[in-house]
């Protein structure tokens, strides 16, 4: 099984997602935010111990407590088929989809499209420990705060913010 | 080894569930001095099985873990499901995620935002207070809300509800709720407001959610991770404070990945003996099989939930001398009206998600009655309108779609943090053509076959639907939403197939597949929750419900599954008085 993708496909897939997600003077593009490095742990995810799917919890540190987020959670050994099975298929998408695209990205099948676009929102507004949203950037664009246990927030903040 | 072993089993009951009927069942049971096997088919994310039973911190605020990866299961990978609106769309349109509640310790429960109304009078009265409609089964519950009351009251304190006596719609109560409400939300102070200027009544949604210490549990700090998600600091009590309960009597073993596939039964098919299971937790072997498992009780209790209780009847073939098992499929015929506003509504990051509702629409106003009038229906009843929003960025960016126009569009924000959400969960009506039945090509994992939905909604539904969208709409407006628009789940009309929510219900309240009667000619369990065929085998979940109501089916069916319980060991609450 071939996993992760060559920096050529690396550069592929930041153009692509740039044009899918693209950015403007306040927001990034995904690609540019660390797109690429999100489909890449994905698709490496079975190269750590515990697989890099689900991160760990309660909290991120960001906002009290331990950081705990990036110890990963177990999966059972019937999850472990499922999502073995499920990054071989995206691998093998993956690879057919970046080698034929043209110069211009247009070569593009709407499955294909569908995945990378997905991907791409996944990882410029999922937790940065997924590997995207460099610097929270995609947070920050958006006015975002992400996580925010075990800090929350007051009732003054739910009702009257 | 648990105590029962002595006279041949292995427990006094075993528990296929451990959802909210499942949980409700293990306290009930193991308070009254019984031994309980709790099987659950997925993953442990819940709470350590070894005392002091502590948060194993499995959960976080995380969009990517539970909504995209999922996290709560099940993987549609291995446990497939299938729908179909009727035959003629062939043994089943889509395969994949249908009604897919979570397959986890703690089931549906874990994920819910808890919002725990009870019943009305009238819902178990249906059929002698309104009548009948052509098409549809409309019956009256074997128990009455006076029955059921005291086990309302019970289950509002196991859970921990937190509410006040505001509604002036529901049903009389025998005590306070067992905490305040919450902090209201910014964007619900708004739409209620709203809603009151319409003549409407919302009030302050019944939630289990904690608003102050309860059970050693700590208040909810809003951090906007509620529905669709487990909560991290246990502010959320279903099912967790009763599975912890449970655990602490020393009478009940949890067996997680455990996926029960046959009931046991003596030779003659009157009793259950027990349960086989697959083994889940370890590898499968070289023919990719998981290794079964085998386990004696007295009794048996049924707690998978409406889509998966009748799967196993089905394919067990018990309980089904009446026909109906799997039949009379409810869901919630969900209306979702929505208004984009120019103020932050701060709705979909702060807060549980919601904590309105109005319920103005179940029994109707002299216009709903003509609405009905004019389709030619007795009556409609709607359900309970949730004021709300809840969705993350990542959910709002897959909707706000790809190109140029991307970033601007996040930043706005109109489909999250300016957008509000009215959902009404409509009463769906009983049919008997909608159905959980065996879809006959597609099998799960362990090559056993996998549930198929068949539902289209009746009349009634759409009607309702037609008729209250067009008032919360104009609420919307009167609140300052600069535009609105309503929809349906599932989908209706010629763009039915373009719906963001997929063509099959996206509502995970699901009922009515193992319904409970006085007859066994038409009904598959008892007023006590007994399979009519295998009266060792108790239903504690929300198949056996006769109608859907127009109200979360959750506090009913651990109200159900405490009562069965309690029933079963001899130990009934007295009947309770309005106070």
């Amino acid at each position: 099984m071939q996993t992760g993708l060559t920096p050529t496909q690396t550069l592929s897939l930041i153009a692509l997602m740039n044009k899918l997600v693209p950015g403007d003077d306040l927001s990034p593009a995904a690609g540019d935010s660390g797109g690429a490095e999100y489909v890449n742990m994905l698709l490496t995810a079975f190269d750590y111990d515990p697989p890099h799917i689900w991160a760990g919890g309660p909290f991120s540190g960001r906002h009290g407590g331990a950081a705990s987020f990036e110890n990963w959670l177990e999966l059972g050994p019937w999850e472990i088929l499922a999502w073995k099975s499920r990054i071989e298929d995206l691998n093998n998408q993956y690879h057919a989809g970046l080698d034929s695209l043209g110069p211009e990205l247009a070569e593009i099948s709407d499955e294909f499209r569908e995945l990378v676009f997905t991907h791409a929102c996944e990882a410029l507004y999922g937790d940065p420990v997924y590997g995207g949203n460099r610097e929270m950037s995609g947070w920050l664009a958006i006015d975002y705060r992400g996580d925010s246990q075990p800090s929350g927030y007051s009732d003054q903040e739910v009702s009257a913010p | 080894m648990m105590h029962g072993a002595v006279d041949g089993v292995d427990a006094d009951a075993i528990i296929i569930g451990s959802g909210p009927g499942g949980a409700a069942v293990a306290h009930a049971l193991t308070q009254a001095g019984w031994s309980v096997i709790l099987l659950e088919k997925g993953q442990n994310h819940l709470l350590s099985l070894q005392a002091p039973f502590a948060p194993l911190g499995h959960f976080s605020n995380d969009e990517i873990k539970f909504t995209q990866r999922h996290f709560l299961g099940p993987d549609p990978l291995l446990e497939p499901r299938t729908f179909r609106r009727s035959s003629e769309d062939g043994d089943h349109l889509l395969t994949g995620e249908v009604n897919n509640l979570p397959s986890t310790l703690g089931g549906g429960g874990v994920h819910a935002d808890g919002k725990l109304s009870r019943f009305r009078e009238i819902d178990f009265q249906l059929r002698s207070e309104l009548g009948p409609v052509e098409g549809a089964d409309i019956a009256d519950w074997p128990l009455s809300y006076a029955d059921l009351e005291p086990y309302y009251a019970e289950a509002e304190k196991l859970v921990g509800v937190a509410g006040e006596e505001t509604n002036p719609f529901a049903a009389w109560r025998s005590g306070p709720f067992p905490m305040p409400p919450g902090a209201d939300m910014f964007g619900a102070q708004m739409s209620s407001a709203a809603a009151e200027r319409a003549g409407l009544h919302p009030y302050r949604a019944p939630t289990g959610v904690n608003s102050v210490e309860y059970q050693g549990r700590p208040a909810c700090n809003n951090c906007g991770f509620c529905a669709f998600y487990g909560c991290p600091i246990e502010a959320k009590g279903d099912p967790v404070s009763m599975l912890r309960a449970a655990l602490a009597t020393g009478r009940c073993q949890i067996i997680p990945l455990a996926y029960a596939t046959e009931i046991t039964t003596d030779p003659a098919k009157n009793r259950a003996t027990g349960v086989r299971y697959l083994d889940l937790s370890v590898a499968p072997n070289t023919q990719g099989e998981a290794p079964v498992r085998e386990l004696r009780a007295h009794h048996l209790v049924l707690a998978g939930g409406a889509f998966e209780t009748p799967r196993l009847l089905l394919r067990n073939e018990l309980g089904n001398s009446s026909g109906r098992v799997g039949r009379h499929l409810m869901f919630h015929f969900q209306t979702l009206v929505v208004g984009a506003f120019r103020e932050r509504l701060w709705g979909a990051s702060r807060g549980r998600s919601v904590t309105h509702l109005h319920d103005d629409h179940i029994d109707g106003d002299q216009a709903s009655r003509a609405a009905a009038q004019a389709a030619g229906l007795p009556w409609i009843r709607g359900g309970i309108v949730e004021h709300g929003s809840s969705t993350g960025p990542v959910n709002e960016a897959l909707l706000q779609g790809a190109g140029a126009h991307h970033p601007l569009a996040m930043r706005n924000s109109e489909l999250r943090e300016r957008l509000w959400v009215f959902t009404m969960q409509g009463e769906d009506l009983s049919q008997q053509t909608n159905r959980v039945d065996l879809d006959p090509t597609v099998r799960d994992a362990w090559g056993l076959p996998a549930g198929r939905v068949t539902y289209q909604p009746h009349q009634h539904e759409l009607v309702t639907s037609n008729h209250v969208a067009p008032i919360l709409e104009g609420v919307l407006r009167d609140a300052g939403a600069v535009w609105t628009a309503a929809s349906t789940s599932p989908p209706v009309g010629d763009h039915a197939g373009t719906s963001p929510l997929g063509l099959a219900p996206a509502t995970y309240h699901i009922m009515g597949t193992a319904k409970m009667g006085f007859d066994p000619l038409n009904s598959v369990v008892d007023p006590t929750g007994r399979l009519w065929d295998l009266p060792n085998v108790i239903i504690a979940d929300s198949s056996v419900f006769p109608t859907s109501a127009g109200y979360g089916p959750t506090l009913t069916l651990v109200a159900l599954a405490t009562r069965a319980a309690r029933l079963l060991t001899g130990n009934p609450l007295a009947q309770s008085q309005p106070t």
